[in-house]
This record gives C-alpha cells, sequence and structure tokens, in this order.
C-alpha cells in the first residue's frame, strides 16, 4: 500500500516517542532530537554541536513562536548545559546552568539545574558556591534528584568540616534505594570525623551488615568493615578486629587489604600459626598489589615466629625472586613510559570502546606500564587529566578528518565555477529576453483582471464585444460622421438603418451580457492558474539560477579562514596533549618509581630475612643432627 | 554519583607513594590545563558548527535537499534491528543498529538517518524495518509513501513501531 504524505500526518508522529525523563512530552523539535540521540550514545560533542546550532537558529528568528523548538527551548538549554557538563566543560556549562536558573522556567528544571550547577562547583571543590546553589532549590524538586541533593549536600558539610549537619542530613537517607549504603557508611565516617568514636563503631557496624546483591552495595559494606576492622587494629583491639575483617569478602575490591589486617591481627595476639592463613592465600595473588607484596614478606615472618625457618627462607627466597622480577618489570614501565608507549596505549580506540577500559589496559600486551598504575588512575586529578588527554585526541581526530576534507571541498567548488562561470551569461542574456516577454504578459494579465473586477461593479456590455462586434460598431459610428455631414432627407432615412443596426447591436451585448461576463470571468480565472503555474516556474528557475552561483561563490573566504582555524587549534591541541600527556608521563613515573623503591626496600629486608632464615635453619638442623 | 561516592570513599584510603606536594603540583598543573582544554573545546565545537553549514550548503543545496529522521515509538513488544529505505527504487540507505543507538532511539533520540538531494515533483519512499519481537521471532514490515519535493529543503520523520501499531506500524510525515 503506497500512503500520501501530508502535513496532517504530523500530529500522529512522535506523539508516542519514548523519551528520557529530561525530555518529558511530546517531541516536536527533530534536531533537538538528534541532539539528544547523540549525547544517549555518549557523542557529547556531536550532541553540542547540533544543539548549539539549533538554539543558535532558534534565537534568530524573528518569531520564535512559530518554530518547533519553542516549546522545548526551556529543556533545550538545560540539555545544553547538561551536554557542556557531560562533555567535562564546566566553564560553559557553568553558564549555560546559571542561564536557565535565571530564566522564566518551569520550578521543576530550575531546580534540577540548581542541582547541577551545585555538583559543578562541588567538583571543582568550591563548597560554598555548591552550597549556595543547592540553596537555590525551592518548591518542586524532580523525584528522581532528591536522594542526589541530599547526598551531595551531606558531602560538602563533610567536605566542609561540618560534621554535624552532614550527619543530620545523613540520618534522612539512610532508607533510600539509591544511596542506603552509602548513606550508612559515610553517616559512620562523619561520627568518626566528629570524634564520635562509638556512634561511627555502631554505624560502620550497621553498615557492614546490609542484605543486598548490588555489587557497589556489597563493596561498600566491605569497605565499611575495613575501616571498622582497621580502626580496632589501630586500636588494638585484635579479636573484635577479626571479626569484622573476616565478614569481608574474598573476592571483593578490599578482600587483599582484609587479608593483610586479618593477618596482622593474629600476629598481634600472637597467633602466628593463623596468621599464615590469610597471608598464604594473599601471597598466591596479583603480585603487583602492594597488600600481596607486604604479605610476600609477612608470611615467612609468620614461618619464622614458629620456628619453622626452613619454610620461611623458602618464602623469602620466593618473595626476593618475586621482587627482582617485578623490579625489573618497573624499570621495563618507567623505560616504555619514556618512550611513549604509555600515552600510545591510553588512546587506543579497542581499550575506549569497553567500558572497562582502564581494567583492560592491564591485560594488552607491551602495556607493563598500567600494572601498578591501578590506584593512580582512580585518583580524580590523574582522571581528569586522562579525559582531557583523550577528549584532546579526539579532537585532533576530528580536525585532522576535517582538515583532509577542505581540499576536496576547494576542488568541488572550481569544478563547479568552471562549469557554471561559462554557462550562465548565455543563460542570463536569454533569461533577460524571456523576462521582459513576461514581464509584458504580467502587466496584460493584470490588466484583464482589473477590467473583469471593474465590470462587476460597473457594468460595461460594449466591453464584452467581440471582435467582429467591435469593428460593426466602429464601422456604424463612422458611417453616422459622414452621414451627419450630408444633407438633412438622406440623413434621416439612412440615419434610422443605422440606428436599427445599433439598436440590433447593443440588444444583443445587453441581452448576452451576464453569459458573456461568465465566460470572461472564467477565461481569466483559467489565465490565472496559467499565470500562476508561469510564476511558480519563474521562481524556481530564479532559485536556481541563485543556487548555481551560490553552488561556487561565497566559499573561498570562510573555507581559507576555517582551514587556518583548524590549522591553529591543530596546533594549540598539538602543545595541550603535550602538556598534558608529559604531565601524566611524569605521575605514572613518579608513581611507578615510588612503587620501585618500595619493593627494593622489601627486597633488602627479604635479602637479610632470608640469610638469618637460612642460619636460623642451619642451626636447628645442626642441633638436630647434634642430638642423640 | 562515583564522583561524590569516590570522595567520601577515598576519605580514609592509603595514600598513594607520590608526596603531597608532589600531587599538589600536579592537581595545580592539572587545572590549569583543564581551564585551557576547555577552551580549545570550545574553539573547536564552534569551527564544527561553522563547518557542518558550510559542508550541508555546498553538498546539500536547499532547493534539492531531502532530510530523513528515525525514531521509534514506545513499545516494549519489539526491537529494532535495521532499517532500509529506498527513494524512487533506489536504495538511500540501510542501517543496522548498534546496542547504544538502540537505546538512543529508545529513549528520546531522534537519528538523522540520510541527507540527500532530490529533483523537485513527485518521489516514492519505501520504507522497510526488520526486527525482532518479545518471543524471540523475526519482524518485517514494508510500506511505501509518496511525497511532494518542492524547492525549500524536505525534510521527512519517520516512526517506527511494532506489530501492535497494525497498519500505523511505519508512519511517515513531512516536517
Amino acid at each position: 500500500m503506497v500512503f500520501r504524505i501530508s502535513n496532517s500526518a504530523l500530529g500522529l508522529l512522535f506523539v508516542l516517542l519514548a523519551v528520557a525523563p529530561a525530555h518529558a512530552g511530546e517531541l516536536n523539535d527533530l534536531y533537538f532530537g538528534e541532539a539528544i540521540y547523540y549525547a544517549r550514545q555518549g557523542q557529547f560533542f556531536e550532541a553540542l554541536e547540533r544543539l548549539d546550532t539549533e538554539i543558535w537558529q532558534h534565537d534568530q528568528i524573528d518569531e520564535p513562536e512559530l518554530d518547533s523548538l519553542f516549546v522545548h527551548i526551556d529543556d533545550a538549554e538545560f540539555s545544553l548545559g547538561d551536554f557542556e557538563l557531560r562533555y567535562r566543560m564546566h566553564h560553559r556549562a557553568g553558564r549555560a546552568i546559571r542561564a536557565v536558573l535565571e530564566g522564566a522556567v518551569d520550578e521543576v528544571i530550575r531546580n534540577d539545574a540548581a542541582y547541577r550547577l551545585a555538583r559543578i562547583h562541588f567538583q571543582k571543590q568550591q563548597m560554598e558556591d555548591a552550597l549556595l546553589a543547592l540553596n537555590r532549590i525551592d518548591g518542586e524538586v524532580p523525584h528522581s534528584i532528591r536522594d542526589d541533593i541530599a547526598f551531595l549536600r551531606a558531602n560538602i558539610y563533610l567536605a566542609q568540616g561540618k560534621q554535624l549537619e552532614s550527619v543530620e542530613v545523613l540520618k534522612n537517607l539512610q532508607g533510600s534505594d539509591e544511596y542506603g549504603g552509602f548513606a550508612a557508611y559515610n553517616l559512620g565516617i562523619a561520627y568518626l570525623q566528629d570524634g564520635q568514636r562509638s556512634a561511627a563503631l555502631e554505624q560502620l557496624e550497621k553498615a557492614g551488615q546490609a542484605k543486598t546483591d548490588d555489587p557497589s552495595e556489597l563493596a561498600i559494606r566491605d569497605k565499611s568493615n575495613l575501616v571498622l576492622g582497621t580502626i580496632l587494629l589501630e586500636d588494638n583491639e585484635f579479636e573484635r578486629s577479626l571479626q569484622y575483617l573476616n565478614r569481608i569478602r574474598l573476592d571483593g575490591p578490599f578482600s587483599n587489604q582484609a587479608l593483610l589486617s586479618a593477618g596482622w591481627a593474629s600476629m598481634s595476639i600472637g597467633d602466628f600459626e593463623r596468621a599464615t592463613v590469610p597471608w598464604s592465600i594473599l601471597a598466591d595473588r596479583e603480585v603487583t598489589d602492594s597488600a600481596t607484596q607486604e604479605a610476600l614478606l609477612a608470611l615467612p615472618y609468620a614461618y619464622g615466629k614458629l620456628n619453622v625457618h626452613g619454610r620461611a627462607a623458602i618464602n623469602y627466597g620466593r618473595a626476593l625472586d618475586l621482587f627482582s622480577a617485578e623490579i625489573q618489570k618497573l624499570n621495563s614501565s618507567v623505560d616504555s613510559i619514556r618512550e611513549g608507549h604509555f600515552l600510545e596505549a591510553l588512546v587506543r580506540e579497542e581499550i575506549r570502546q569497553n567500558k572497562d577500559w582502564v581494567i583492560r589496559l592491564r591485560t594488552l600486551p607491551q602495556t607493563p606500564e598500567t600494572y601498578y598504575l591501578m590506584e593512580l588512575l582512580a585518583s580524580h586529578d590523574f582522571q581528569t587529566g586522562l579525559q582531557n588527554y583523550l577528549d584532546l585526541a579526539d579532537l585532533r581526530r576530528k580536525l585532522k578528518t576535517w582538515s583532509g576534507g577542505f581540499d576536496a571541498f576547494e576542488e568541488m567548488v572550481e569544478i563547479r565555477a568552471d562549469h557554471y562561470a561559462p554557462l550562465l551569461p548565455e543563460v542570463d542574456e536569454q533569461f533577460r529576453k524571456l523576462d521582459s516577454r513576461m514581464r509584458l504578459r504580467f502587466a496584460q494579465h493584470k490588466m484583464l483582471v482589473k477590467r473583469r473586477d471593474d465590470l462587476l461593479t460597473m457594468p460595461r456590455p460594449n466591453f464584452l464585444a467581440t471582435p467582429d462586434e467591435q469593428a460593426i460598431l466602429g464601422r456604424i459610428e463612422i458611417v453616422e460622421a459622414q452621414i451627419a455631414a450630408l444633407d438633412v432627407s438622406t440623413n434621416e432615412k439612412n440615419l434610422r438603418r443605422l440606428k436599427r443596426l445599433k439598436g440590433i447591436l447593443n440588444y444583443t451585448l445587453r441581452t448576452e451580457y451576464h453569459e458573456r461576463l461568465t465566460e470572461f470571468d472564467k477565461n481569466v480565472r483559467g489565465l490565472d492558474q496559467a499565470m500562476a503555474m508561469v510564476q511558480d516556474e519563474y521562481d524556481e528557475y530564479v532559485r536556481i539560477r541563485q543556487a548555481a552561483t551560490h553552488s561556487y561563490v561565497g566559499y573561498g573566504k570562510p573555507m581559507r579562514r576555517l582551514r587556518a582555524e583548524v590549522q591553529q587549534s591543530a596546533e594549540k591541541i598539538e602543545q595541550l596533549m603535550a602538556r598534558q600527556g608529559h604531565l601524566l608521563e611524569v605521575l605514572a613515573i613518579e608513581e611507578l618509581v615510588a612503587r620501585r623503591n618500595h619493593l627494593e626496600n622489601y627486597g633488602d629486608k627479604a635479602r637479610f630475612a632470608l640469610a638469618d632464615s637460612y642460619d636460623r635453619a642451619t642451626q636447628a638442623q645442626a642441633r638436630l643432627d647434634d642430638s642423640p | 554519583m562515583s564522583n561524590l561516592l569516590c570522595c567520601s570513599l577515598l576519605l580514609l584510603l592509603a595514600g598513594s607513594p607520590i608526596s603531597s606536594t608532589a600531587q599538589e603540583l600536579s592537581g595545580d598543573s592539572m587545572r590549569s590545563l583543564d581551564g585551557q582544554v576547555q577552551a580549545i573545546k570550545s574553539d573547536v565545537l564552534s569551527i564544527a558548527s561553522e563547518l557542518n553549514t558550510l559542508e550541508e550548503r555546498l553538498l546539500f543545496p536547499s532547493h534539492t535537499q531531502i532530510s530523513l529522521f528515525v525514531s521509534i515509538a514506545e513499545d516494549d513488544e519489539f526491537r529494532l534491528d535495521a532499517v532500509k529505505l529506498e527513494i524512487d527504487g533506489e536504495l538511500a540507505t540501510h542501517h543496522i543498529y548498534s546496542f547504544k543507538e538502540l537505546d538512543a532511539l529508545q529513549n528520546g533520540g531522534v537519528q538523522r538517518i540520510y541527507t540527500g538531494n532530490l529533483t523537485t515533483g513527485d518521489h516514492q519512499l519505501n520504507v522497510t524495518m526488520i526486527g525482532k519481537l518479545r518471543n524471540g521471532k523475526d519482524f518485517n514490515e514494508s510500506s511505501s509513501f509518496v511525497f511532494t519535493k518542492g524547492v525549500k529543503p524536505k525534510v521527512l520523520g519517520i516512526t517506527l513501531a511494532g506489530p501492535g501499531f497494525g497498519t500505523n506500524a511505519i508512519q511517515v510525515g513531512d516536517w
């Protein structure tokens, strides 16, 4: 079946669109929808580019209420700020969101904007401003961000050292679906920072027993138990400490630290055998982890305490071998970073397609430098620098592509100029002739329309006489004049005859007047249609003629300017990437060197302890041999 | 949420081996660079916008330009896999959707699937969508529409839905 598309179909469209909560309702503007399409895929550059253009065009319109974006303009401006925020353009995002806040917008949108502005200030560590932004929230708050606002407020208070205020907010968040576990943990930390030790321990214990299947909540539960266990360990409450450390999952992100601390807690109460259990597990784990490295030394230390010096010596030997291998690896990593491989690995496209790309870096060949950088990669400053470096790499790629396109555009313009430039003068000449003929016809048409309109108000039968009738009427007038010049007797007779003739003609003209006027009107209407078609074709020709010129004229200057801007931006990006990359490399090398120094220190200890264990093992063997 | 959480979580995390002075210095440098990166992003966005406008003018003059947009109706029973568009019997585009693209469409996104040039007058658009139903069965639907291209740029919106919408599974509207 073939359907005819008409404007009436418009109403049916997009009514049923599934839209994001921020853009709820019927979507009337396709270009705004296109920006959302890119934003939902995380392509914020493309989303911003389109939405920026759409809003700019909307602002240029004389009657914006007729534009399809009009009904969405508040939402679009809000989204602009949101996209800028997500594209890490905090300066522009702040401006855009402030504009929304100051505009006459819906209460819900204004409150959402205030929350986002507060987040920007929080991320920039401007706590006073963040709080001011939150305090602007008034009236109806979108349900989806109510807990976000409270959690942010609590964190701002914590960062400002206002623990009591934070405690009050966090208490109200304990039942939150989204933040329950995190709020419980943070409440414990707030108590702790406020010096309320027993309340902190009680709260952390509660947070450490949360019932959940959510991986991030499970992690925060482990974290609560780890903090609780560590506090008790530092307070020499070793048995109690063990109780909490043992609650931590063995496959969670805090298990290594928990195993290490559990071993030390057992050691502290003199239960050396029990200490070997978590440390044995830990010593077989990923060797780059600092807890594992400590366990490699701690395990033989425990065996030494158990007087199993032979086993202690073997484990010290193993630790020494592993530390040497790791030091070697770290040296290679430092060299690799200095050769630029770290930055090359970071910008690999296949890695960035994966949301767990930081983890995957470890598994890639030729990127040993990432083994020891997980903590560094997770730090806020490094993340900011890294994201900026990746964004710059993206921009560089875009600019390179655009730069390559200029030659093609210029060639296209040149080909068009070569094609049209010789043709157009002749076409213009022909058009000029045609144009003058058309103008004449348009004038004639106009005159006929006027005559028809005049006849409707003031009947003039003679005007509708046929050419023959007009000729007869003319002839009668001539004969009348000639008769008037002759003698009277002849005149009277002839005049009577002429009068009769004229009377017959006038009778015909008057009796057929309405019929003739109808026919005349019908013909004029037919002519109207024909003239409208001619006018359309004329207009189309004019547009096409303009388009022919526009297809090659007026590109040179903007293209040259854009080429220069692309070139300048590319140079600037190269400089920024070099500086940003260097900073990342320096940080990575510092981290690796610090880890290497740490391992070298461990190696020295292991070497000394190995010798000591051999001595003790030999002495023990000698004593055994000497015994009867 | 992750940043906020991160801040709280890191309160008690063991410190990095890097000295605090080095961290402060690098933090200052990072922040200074961050401002410059934001400025260059703004510059490049402005270039992109201007370049796109210029490119559109050059490649798709307004009197011949036609743009086709695709959106999908809210329909849990149906998953869109691909769309094929033909204009006057000629293949205009055949798009296979990635998970991210589909998610974007399901959340209010509108895809500009095709931009091209057409002469003025009547044309026929054939829309074919291929997808899967919730029960795993394949779902195919095709419809043809006639539209008139005038001297102004033509914009058509195509809305796709599952079999629950009957004969309205594919709708095309002038914009």
